[in-house]
């Protein structure tokens, strides 16, 4: 396995650099991107802005005649609404709890599988696995065969007949996410800590640095971008969470697991509440925006720290 | 000596717990082939006699169509985001446009905005055009999904394409198509099929969009499992029939190219 971290900066300015060509030439280059482009302006942009159109009138999908403008009243509705802020702070809780905690485990994984073994290959096979399985399938595991108060295997190993979902629910969620999501931040982590230089590693040992204090100083810095780059990416997809909240909790009890995208899908389709839904997936989006720019510069900071060394 | 017995010892552990870890997964395919009041016993059964009568009833509670569905919008959202993907991605490295970095960062940034906030126009819009069940709605969505990770990882492929050798072709007078067919081709081929595996693998695990666009007609696998929701026990050993089912084409798909798995879904960062 070769590894290099991609920067989103000069290192990773392609071979070619764009040439100061006529009109006919810049067409040229562009022609094999349009299609692309187009298609995902098409299908992600223009939704996005009748998606804000249709935050701006009364529309509730059951009530038949006309949808009047109404500036920004489901804004309003939605913001002084306290589903959404129990929302927002239930999407914190489950993204957060599961990236930290898959990214500590996957870490954990990381390290043992970094030294050779009799079998290493099967090992990682094993723990590559979780990930694969459908993930409302993995839900659907977890809760019935492995939750269930009665007969789940969790119960039936340790005793005690605890209801795991209804008592513990965000952290069943937490737990069926981290089971799911360890071994992308395994895989990351890995790459990571096998793209140490041995030479290096082998000179601190000489001088007599022990193992704690090579991981201390020397792996831990080295692996942070690694650590970074699966923050960023789990968080991507976790805070889209959406089958497990659908199957394991249906965003209950109360609304202890509901988290924004499972608010919007019920403003949507069992309240067909369309304005408001429409005015929460724009703040979803603004808010994404905020972090996403905010996880992005931490990100290319840390990469420029590392050019300037 | 001491270092060898050393990492046996640090062996031993990361047997164990790539053993607990994936337990999960062992058991839903013991179970599977356990009779329902086998598998739903407290203390659990360890010994039984295995059974494919579980089988016999997922297939005769007709999951093939909802299989064959998943397959086609799989299938044919991957060809179609290769096909989008590999020119876009050569005019963001090879050949790359004035504002390539532009481009790159527009791909992530609809990766990033969640399906839910732009879903209800898409909703109405299909519902409208009467698109509603259909398969092909699923193929152009799942395309527009895959797109920004196929851009990224297909572009990381390209760019590892030597310059020198390109440009020895076009000294010699290679044309775009012969270099693309003799140069640019066998480099990236492997690239190439990890890009489409990663999207087939997401496309065939996609829940939120299939659960709300699909029912009778263009069910998709997931879907197929929502009917176990509610189930309260008395249909676990079916369940995990149908789980395993599922999850084997992914199972298998991602065993194979688990070398690839780390660069796809880091979308080309780390390699």
């Amino acid at each position: 396995m070769t590894v290099t971290v991609a920067r989103p900066d000069e290192r990773t300015q392609p071979p070619v650099r764009p040439a100061k060509g006529g009109a006919k030439d810049r067409w040229v280059r562009r022609a094999p991107l349009l299609p692309a482009l187009i298609f995902a302006i098409v299908v992600t942009q223009v939704p996005f802005l009748y998606t804000i159109y249709l935050s701006t009138t009364s529309w509730n999908a059951l009530r038949p005649g006309d949808k009047p403008f109404v500036w920004f009243d489901n804004y309003v509705t939605v913001l002084s609404d306290s589903r959404l802020r129990s929302a927002l702070f239930n999407t914190v809780v489950l993204t957060a709890g599961a990236v930290i905690f898959s990214l500590i485990l996957g870490l954990v994984f990381a390290l043992l599988l970094d030294r050779k073994f009799l079998g290493r290959g099967i090992v990682r096979t094993m723990l590559i696995t979780p990930f694969l399985v459908m993930p409302i399938a993995a839900a659907l595991l977890w809760k019935h065969a492995l939750f269930n108060p009665t007969y789940g295997l969790i119960n039936g190993v340790f005793g005690g007949s605890t209801d795991w979902v209804s008592s513990y629910p965000k952290a069943a969620v937490i737990t069926t996410l981290v089971w799911q999501w360890t071994p992308f931040m395994m895989l990351i982590l890995l790459a990571g800590l096998q793209s140490q230089s041995h030479e290096v590693l082998e000179a601190a040992k000489v001088d007599g640095a022990n193992a704690w204090q090579i991981f201390r100083r020397m792996t831990i810095p080295h692996l942070r971008q690694y650590l970074e780059l699966g923050a960023l990416l789990g968080s991507i997809y976790l805070v889209n969470t959406f089958d497990a909240i659908f199957s394991i909790t249906q965003g209950g009890p109360g609304t202890a697991t509901t988290n924004l995208p499972y608010e919007i899908y019920l403003t949507m389709f069992r309240k067909f509440e369309y304005g408001e839904a429409s005015a929460a997936g724009v703040i979803v989006v603004i808010l994404t925006i905020i972090v996403a720019t905010f996880a992005l510069r931490v990100i290319s900071s840390l990469f420029k720290m590392e050019e300037n060394r | 000596m001491r270092a060898r017995l050393h990492n046996s010892i640090w062996g031993v552990v990361a047997w164990i717990a790539g053993i607990i870890f994936v337990f999960p997964v062992i058991w839903m395919v013991l179970t599977s082939f356990k009779q329902e009041n086998v598998a739903a016993t407290n203390p659990p059964s360890w010994f039984f006699a295995p059974t494919l009568a579980q089988y016999t009833q997922v297939f005769d509670r007709n999951i093939t169509p909802f299989l064959l569905n998943s397959l086609m919008a799989s299938i044919f959202s991957t060809i179609l985001v290769v096909l989008l993907a590999t020119p876009a991605a050569y005019a963001l490295s090879l050949r790359p446009v004035a504002k390539w970095s532009d481009s790159l960062f527009f791909f992530i940034s609809t990766k990033m905005m969640p399906a839910v906030a732009a879903f209800l126009p898409v909703y109405l819009l299909v519902k409208h055009l009467g698109m509603l069940d259909n398969i092909w709605t699923m193929v152009i969505l799942y395309t527009s999904m895959n797109l920004p990770l196929a851009v990224w990882m297909m572009r990381s492929f390209l760019l590892e394409v030597p310059r020198e050798v390109l440009e020895a072709g076009e000294v010699d007078g290679a044309g775009l198509l012969t270099s693309i067919r003799k140069i640019i081709l066998p480099i990236v081929s492997p690239g190439l099929a990890a890009t489409a595996l990663i999207c087939f693998i997401f496309a065939w695990n996609e829940f939120f969009l299939a659960v709300n666009l699909t029912a009778t007609n263009s069910g998709t696998s997931p879907i197929f499992l929502v009917g176990f929701i509610s189930s309260e026990g008395a249909f676990l050993a079916r369940l995990c029939a149908a789980a395993t089912i599922v999850s084997l084409p992914v199972l298998i798909a991602g065993w194979v190219a688990q070398n690839k798995l780390v660069r796809g879904l880091s979308m080309g960062a780390v390699k």
